[in-house]
């Protein structure tokens, strides 16, 4: 570690004068001349002066501090923190693709478009529905796209009257949001105490001014919906349309598709189930599809391919009763080349293995941590589980202070405090790409904390001890946030 | 004042027909740090059982749901500056004064003891 650039700002570095390349502004008088001084800067940009060697070392100790699914164990429930295989990232980068302008001829770039199109087809067999679009940047875009499909579906009747959205209360907080943004009204329905969806609760919910009930399965709670065919044919029966939540669709990988099981339009998060990266890292991508009948409400642009006489065109085109664009262009193409290079190089056997070995690790960690954490809901799970905590609830030590000391240990945290159906959740997924070793090494850890929380309490309290930064203020941090160099004081004086 | 509790953690301190809504130190135990009160604004109407603001800390977003129904007279403005308040003291920091159009809705409330073992049972 580099003493003198570690745990500062690139502006803390400046030095006046310092500087990696001196551009000459020979040849830029001219133009400067030539604009009105009411466009010229009076005073000079501030932008840091450092040399190269001090920008190259700020940059590379910084990125040690990161942690990613690279570096270690990610068990960040309904994340699907999976690995990200290189092959992905070379195909993704292959000049062909990579150096691509969106408005070029479809004749030069057939190549690209056959692979847009292989991935809506891959991807409409997947999810059992007729088709799909790859334009959404991200899964909560493709929410918002879904229900933009099912509002143009609405429309198209002449069903204006149509304007709720029911959501489980286990539900992501995605979910409410994007159907805030839809313009719809957002309905809660409880769940049972097994973390499923009330059945009776929903029926009187059920009436014509519902457009749309939103259903996550497994469910967040890891939980696969059984009841499923019963609420579609509810949803169906009141003229509404049920809508999947593509987040936990790892475990039915190539077992079981929405579109079978009664789902009218879907998401999916090629960030999660396709191994594209994910999180700060991203970009995502949520491809939307939809059951026959609704394809013609999709975004623009469409791909499509013509065929005659044994050759095939691939071609985009704008349709009139589409619900319009959602994206600029085609979404995050070059996230879509990693989910396809995924699933070809996975084939349809190693698609179908992924799901069954995520449901075996979630249960093999679930069955040897279960005496010393709360396990509130008792059941073969799926993908992954929620613990309520520690079992032992007088050590006072939450499920904030086991994140903290996970990282002390080189494991990043679970996703925790969500669902908000327990006070203590500690939501963990450890996904299909790990190995026995790691999740060994995981479980004893867990179970260290667990005795640490009964012998040494103060040391659980006060983790993480090993970390770059140890505890941010993130009360101070939202309620004063300082998102700029500027405005330290340091910077203003 | 009479204090009446609604199973989603608000409470009613009653003043003759003026009802002081706020939550309980169960609610803001449970949320932790407050960082954020969004509140409507004086002269709007709430309805019990319906959303009438919402409450921020570190670890989620929850909606508050109004106790009573009537019109908001007052909302505590120091609560937009410093909405740790809620964390110090919940009892004495409310979050809105209401006008009660229809202090029968108070019947349906729980009284101190009973949402005791209201928490208690939420604890499981």
């Amino acid at each position: 570690m580099n003493r003198q650039v570690y745990g500062k700002v690139i502006f803390d570095l400046s030095k006046p004068g310092r500087r990696g390349y001196y551009l000459s502004p020979a040849g830029c008088e001219d133009a400067l001349q030539s604009l009105p001084s009411s466009l010229l800067r009076e005073k000079p940009l501030r932008l840091p002066q450092v040399d190269e060697p001090t920008v190259v070392r700020h940059y590379t100790n910084m990125s040690t501090n990161n942690f990613g699914v690279d570096s270690g164990f990610y068990p960040l429930g309904s994340c699907t923190m999976k690995y990200n295989p290189k092959i992905n990232e070379e195909m993704a980068a292959l000049p062909g693709f990579a150096s691509l302008h969106p408005l070029q001829p479809i004749f030069t770039v057939q190549g690209a478009l056959k692979a847009y199109y292989e991935l809506q087809q891959l991807l409409s067999e997947i999810g059992g529905m007729a088709e799909f679009t790859l334009n959404p940047y991200a899964g909560a875009q493709g929410e918002l796209t879904g229900l933009m499909v099912i509002r143009a579906y609405h429309d198209s009747r002449g069903d204006k009257a149509r304007v709720k959205v029911i959501v489980p209360d286990s539900a992501h907080g995605t979910n409410p949001a994007s159907a805030a943004v839809a313009g719809l009204q957002v309905v809660q329905v409880k769940s049972l105490p097994d973390g499923t969806v009330d059945v009776e609760a929903l029926r009187p919910l059920l009436d014509e001014t519902v457009a749309a009930v939103m259903m996550t399965n497994p469910n967040t709670v890891g939980i696969f919906e059984h009841n499923i065919p019963a609420i579609a044919e509810m949803v169906h029966a009141c003229g509404a349309l049920l809508y999947y939540d593509g987040a936990n669709l790892n475990p039915m990988l190539g077992v079981a598709r929405p579109g079978d099981m009664g789902f009218d339009v879907m998401h999916i998060n090629l960030h999660k189930t396709f191994s594209t990266p994910h999180g700060g890292g991203g970009p995502g991508s949520g491809p939307v599809g939809v059951r026959a009948g609704l394809e013609e409400f999709l975004p623009n642009p469409r791909v499509k391919v013509l065929e005659h006489e044994g050759h095939k065109l691939y071609y985009h085109t704008v349709e009139d009763t589409s619900l319009g664009r959602i994206s600029s262009w085609m979404g995050n193409y070059a996230v879509e080349l990693r989910a396809l290079a995924y699933i070809l190089t996975m084939g349809r056997e190693g698609l179908r293995m992924a799901g069954p070995l995520a449901t075996l690790n979630a249960n093999y960690i679930k069955e040897s941590l279960r005496d010393l954490y709360l396990l509130p809901i008792d059941r073969v799970c799926k993908h992954e589980f929620v613990f309520d905590g520690l079992a032992d609830k007088s050590t006072g030590v939450t499920t904030l202070n086991i994140a903290k000391r996970l990282l002390d240990h080189g494991f990043h945290a679970p996703t925790i405090y969500f669902p908000l159906l327990f006070h203590e959740s500690l939501m963990i997924e450890p996904t299909e790409t790990e190995s026995l070793e790691t999740l060994d090494e995981f479980i004893a850890v867990m179970r260290d904390i667990a005795r640490e929380a009964a012998e040494t309490p103060d040391v659980v309290k006060d983790a993480p001890h090993n970390t770059p930064v140890r505890k941010p203020d993130d009360t101070a941090a939202a309620l004063n946030p300082v998102v700029s160099y500027f405005q330290l004081d340091s910077a203003k004086a | 004042m009479k204090i009446y509790y609604a199973p989603s953690h608000e409470y009613v301190m009653v003043d003759g027909n003026v009802g002081y809504v706020g939550i309980s130190d169960y609610a803001q135990k449970a949320l932790g740090n407050i960082v954020y009160v969004d509140m409507p604004e004086q002269g709007d109407d709430v309805t019990a059982g319906e959303e009438f603001g919402a409450v921020e800390s570190v670890k989620a977003a929850e909606d508050l749901m109004s106790p009573v129904s009537g019109a908001v007279i007052n909302i505590n403005e120091a609560l937009i500056d410093n909405p740790r308040l809620l964390n110090e003291d919940p009892m004495h920091n409310w979050i809105i004064e209401v006008e009660l159009t229809n202090p029968a809705e108070l019947e349906e409330l729980m009284d101190e003891e009973a949402y005791a073992a209201h928490c208690e049972a939420e604890q499981h």
